[in-house]
């Protein structure tokens, strides 16, 4: 089958790939192009663990088609780090035990920072809220919201 | 074998959907389309993706009042200050829709047409008494929200017709709006009962008029005049709440399933309006 030529920037780096019409961004990302960090925990838009930004938006990739990414830039948790210096979230959600398994976690540091990009002093309602379209069946959700207030805290260098 | 196109613009959309042979289906944010293929529910031959078309994610204020384009994203809408002072319940419907991450892609036009019953953006839209700008393969037309939907999973739309933008009317001054929903949890959760009413006062607070909408309590949301009738030429006194909620449960035409009983649909769709009226009235400047 031939497939959509699609170009597209990633993290930055600007990248082309060839996918099928009904196949999503998230298996593009993880089968075509080697990005593994976003998951595919439901596949149908609820649990959040598959999130990326897309032209600065906050999206559940499983629910973007790869063709769609063509001309737009995509931000996955890869490029989050600065090199081997981790972004605060991720090294606060390491110093709190943000997590356990780690699935939930790459799309809750994407969606993190996505809201920390607009609102820099959230409430612990304002994170939980934010932060309520992923699901983490492992940390009870308390040390999440911990690591993303210190992270906040650092962030705005108070 | 399935073919998706990103036209860029509404007329190019419109033939290559009705040029097609098979099932033609209109993409915006994909979140229920995708949902629907995935699980085998929808099987398109091609997707129309509308997202590429710019004019169809501007907002515009007309000589009728404020054009939304169907593209664009709900997030994007409730970034809106314009809208979210001139339309607080149709902005309120719009941006309770699933989580952020949803929020980056459902449109109100998507909601819309995916025509479910408990559809959050749908009974703010019909009480502001809204217009789906509609264009197809013979020209452009315009109807009322309350008539885009046909029963649940189906609308009115011919083939070929994309909404390309939702009319709100011109705002006249001391109006206001609001829209409440029924969910057992706090967010990401499908209304069991909503309630949308949208006011204009006089200068003395009385209400002129009303319009009274209701999600979740029958196939498609419902326009409820009767409801509206009794809240107009008052000041929302407790007997004009008394008669909104009983002409609000006289409409109601639900069904029992997991998530609520018909019993409870029509009794909590009384205190949502009721509640909905006290909150609209206030944001109008009524005491
Ligand atoms: C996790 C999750 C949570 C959700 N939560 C809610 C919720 O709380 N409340 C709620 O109401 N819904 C909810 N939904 C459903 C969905 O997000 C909304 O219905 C959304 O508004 C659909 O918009 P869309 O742009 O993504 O539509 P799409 O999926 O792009 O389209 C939906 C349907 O409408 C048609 N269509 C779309 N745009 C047009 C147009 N301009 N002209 C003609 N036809 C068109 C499509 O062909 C398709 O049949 C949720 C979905 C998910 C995945
Ligand atoms: S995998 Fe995308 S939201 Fe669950
Ligand atoms: S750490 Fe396991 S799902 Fe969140």
């Amino acid at each position: 089958m031939a497939g959509i030529h699609v170009k597209t920037t990633i993290n930055g780096d600007a990248v082309e790939f060839i996918c099928q019409p009904e196949e999503t961004l998230l298996d593009v990302l993880r089968n075509r192009l080697g990005l593994t960090g976003a998951k595919e925990g439901c596949g149908t838009g609820d649990c959040g663990a598959c999130s990326v930004m897309v032209d600065d938006r906050l999206t559940c990739s499983c629910l973007v088609l790869g063709a769609e990414a063509e001309g737009r830039s995509v931000e996955t948790v890869e490029g989050m780090a600065r090199g081997s210096e981790l972004h605060p979230l991720q090294r606060l959600f390491i110093e709190h035990a943000a997590l356990q398994c780690g699935v939930c976690t790459p799309g809750v540091l994407i969606a993190a920072r996505a809201l920390l990009e607009k609102n820099p002093n959230p409430s612990e309602e304002e994170i939980r809220f934010g932060l309520a379209g992923n699901l983490c069946r492992c940390t009870g959700y308390d040390k999440i919201v911990r690591a993303v207030q210190a992270a906040a805290q650092e962030m705005r260098g108070a | 074998m399935m073919r998706y196109e990103a036209p860029a613009t509404v007329s190019a959309a419109v033939s290559l959907l009705a040029r097609e042979k098979g099932v033609g289906l209109v993409m915006a944010g994909g979140t229920d389309l995708l949902v629907k293929m995935k699980s085998g529910l929808v099987e398109p031959d091609l997707i129309v993706d509308i997202k590429r078309i710019k004019p169809l994610h501007e907002v515009k204020k007309t000589a009728s009042g404020i054009s939304i384009g169907a593209a664009l994203c709900n997030a994007a809408l409730g970034e809106n200050a314009m809208l979210r002072k001139a339309w607080p319940g149709v902005v309120e419907g719009a941006t309770l829709i699933g989580s952020k991450q949803v929020q980056g892609r459902c449109t109100m036009a998507g909601n819309l047409c995916n025509a479910s019953p408990a559809g959050d953006a749908v009974p703010a839209l019909v009480a502001a008494g809204a217009k789906a700008v509609i264009q197809g393969p013979k020209g452009k037309r315009k109807l009322a929200i309350r008539d885009v939907p046909a029963g649940p999973g189906r609308t009115t739309l011919k083939k070929g017709e994309i909404i390309t933008a939702i009319e709100l009317p011109k705002r006249e001054p001391r109006s206001a709006d609001a829209y409440l929903r029924f969910i057992p949890r706090t967010e990401m959760d499908i209304a069991v009962v909503s309630a949308a009413v949208n006011l204009t006062l006089d200068a003395k607070g009385v209400i002129k008029k009303a319009a009274v909408a209701l999600g979740a309590v029958a196939p498609t949301v419902l326009d409820v005049p009767a409801a509206a009738r009794a809240l107009i030429g008052t000041k929302l006194d407790d007997a004009a709440l008394d008669r909104l909620a009983e002409a609000a449960r006289a409409a109601c035409r639900p069904i029992d399933d997991k998530r609520g009983t018909a019993a409870f649909r029509i009794q909590v769709a009384g205190v949502l309006a009721q509640r909905a009226a006290r909150t609209a009235y206030a944001r109008a400047g009524g005491k």
